[in-house]
């Protein structure tokens, strides 16, 4: 598999509040609505700038905090199509992988704002092609790479029936 | 033997012995999810196709969050649970019975057990020597109809702790102050284990609050030993036979042993908007408040309501700071009210909210205004947490957040006990 994509830069800690503010709670059941507000009390702006295939580029543990998995699905819903982070809070990183979203651990501190990525699923690879430069991602465990290849555990499991 | 409680218990659940970094498909206990969570695993359920609950008498939905509702689309939600525990069995806590943590303690965890949440705080359960973990609402889902999940096997770090807390110090402070050390993401993907003199004298209140602040550290779970202390609280509510002694044999691995000694200690206090931003309650003292938060999962127990009537008895909150409590459990606020902890509390000018989350969660009841300061109990202080993202939060124990009641600013309680 293969994604291409600019990136959008963020800082470290980007809390599931940051990505998908609490006080909306009452959106919860409305995905679409829900995410217009992304990332609002980080940038009110930032939501305009995502466009279907960017790709988010954070610093350290990226998704920290409530288990909300509303916040990895505003996510996939707003068209991002991978994200790269130094590191990633753990129940995040589950969620966003069990939504078919692809997150991966990889070095992003010389990504900049707008650099053209390609991501190498295969070679387990980014390529900044603004920059000419490579970045190796750290590889999944077996089983999230299994889920993620059939677009997310509901998927998986409708199709294997159990974890097995 | 060499393993840790997090290795003996994924192994009694799956069909091999594990080790660290293995990933093991384990069968999961209890299965809990609260209403901002609740109605999107019931979606995902369906969509799986399910027709049937693997076990209904442990999967259990608590409408804690927004509680009682304060709108429309947060009824209509709560509505999606009820329904769908009426139609399969699931067991359902409605408005008014407490946080989902604090009764999965009470009324459910035990040594042993696997429990996962679809809620961060789930760890709250290591107190009782479960394997508690927080999960996504699409987890819940899928092992609320398979039976089980996939847990990468974690390495845990030991924590060792000596000494006698001094006045005016607790558990909280001991939380922050291994927040501050190993910082938001020092246990990422790891068990904290805690032992050491002063574990094996704390109450289960105090080792709620430690366990239940784990994933502040970025943990996958906070363990205690089964012990004396775990066996009397188990009797206490009417489940003595849950009981069984567990601990990690003397030669288990750990990742890491950090040592803490809380006989100098001093109350602590997170600043906005990082829980690892920790400082003394010196560094802060006189800061100005306008509302002060007692409750939540953290730190909403008995054990914390008593410290907070010690200090506010025969005294009056200062005015012009909001006081809030909120206790975390039916059974507490009656106990609380039976031992006259709730009308002391009530005379020194505190508004009491029903059993709940609160405002800790920002949906209602509480919420700041812009530039608004609070001081709370509670595990979180990210920007928003409190449904304001021009507000501050700042995170202290229950007895500092009482002395602070007392003047309408950040105060060191040992002043007041």
């Amino acid at each position: 598999m293969q994604l291409k994509g600019k990136a959008i830069k963020v800082g470290d800690s980007i809390s599931t509040d940051l990505i998908c503010p609490g006080r909306l709670f009452h959106l919860r059941n409305d995905i679409k609505e829900l995410s217009k507000h992304i990332f609002e009390d980080l940038d009110p702006a930032l939501s305009k700038k995502i466009k279907h295939g960017h790709f988010i580029v954070a610093g350290r543990n990226f998704g920290l905090g409530s288990s909300r998995e509303h916040a990895a699905l505003v996510l996939k819903i707003s068209g991002i199509s991978c994200i790269l982070a130094s590191s990633f809070a753990r129940i995040f990183f589950r969620n966003a992988i069990n939504n078919g979203l692809p997150v991966f651990e990889c070095d992003t501190r010389k990504i900049k704002e707008g650099d053209k990525l390609s991501l190498d699923l295969d070679k387990g690879i980014v390529r900044n092609e603004t920059r000419g430069t490579r970045l190796e991602i750290k590889p999944l465990p077996g089983v999230m790479q299994d889920i993620l290849k059939e677009g997310g555990l509901i998927s998986y499991i409708r199709k294997f029936k159990c974890l097995h | 033997m060499n393993r840790t409680i997090t290795e003996k218990i994924i192994s009694a659940h799956s069909r091999e012995e594990v080790s660290p970094g293995s990933i093991a498909i384990a069968g999961v206990d209890l299965f809990v999810l609260q209403d901002g969570t609740g109605p999107l695993g019931i979606r995902k359920f369906e969509e799986i196709g399910a027709k049937k609950l693997f076990k209904p008498e442990r999967t259990i939905f608590f409408i804690d969050h927004a509680s009682p509702s304060p709108r429309q689309e947060l009824s209509n939600s709560h509505a999606i649970i009820r329904n769908f525990c009426k139609k399969t069995g699931a067991i359902l806590y409605d408005v008014g019975e407490g946080i989902i943590h604090e009764i999965v303690a009470e009324r459910y965890a035990g040594p042993g057990q696997i429990i996962i949440g679809a809620d961060s705080h789930s760890c709250t359960a290591g107190a009782l020597t479960a394997f508690g973990t927080g999960m996504g609402s699409t987890d819940l889902a899928c092992a609320m109809a398979t039976g089980e999940t996939w847990l990468k096997v974690p390495e845990t770090i030991r924590v060792d702790v000596s000494g006698e807390f001094p006045k005016g110090v607790y558990p909280k402070d001991l939380i922050l102050n291994l927040a501050r050390r190993i910082g938001a993401e020092g246990a990422t993907y790891k068990t904290l284990e805690f032992h050491g003199e002063t574990i094996r004298k704390m109450s289960m209140s105090g080792r709620l609050t430690i366990a239940n602040m784990a994933v502040e550290v970025g943990a996958k779970a906070g363990i205690f030993s089964a012990d004396s202390v775990t066996r009397k609280y188990l009797k206490r509510q009417g489940r003595g036979k849950d009981f069984k002694s567990l601990t990690s044999d003397n030669h288990a691995h750990f990742e890491i042993i950090l040592m803490e000694n809380v006989s100098r200690l001093i109350p602590l206090v997170a600043l906005p908007h990082t829980v690892d931003n920790v400082r003394t309650v010196s560094d802060v003292r006189g800061k100005k408040l306008d509302q002060i938060f007692i409750g939540t999962c953290t730190n909403g127990r008995l054990e914390d309501l008593e410290v907070a009537a010690k200090i506010l008895k025969g005294r009056r909150c200062r005015k012009g700071v909001r006081v809030l409590v909120a206790p975390a459990s039916r059974e507490i606020l009656l106990e609380a009210e039976e031992k006259g902890i709730i009308s002391i509390l009530l005379e020194a000018g505190i508004v009491l909210l029903p059993p709940g989350c609160g405002p800790c969660v920002g949906v209602h009841g509480g919420i700041l205004g812009d530039e608004e300061v609070c001081l709370s109990t509670q595990n979180r202080n990210f920007t928003g947490r409190m449904g304001n993202p021009n507000a501050f939060i700042y995170l202290a124990s229950p007895a500092t957040c009482a002395a602070s009641a007392l003047t309408g600013e950040i105060t060191d309680p040992r002043e007041y006990l």
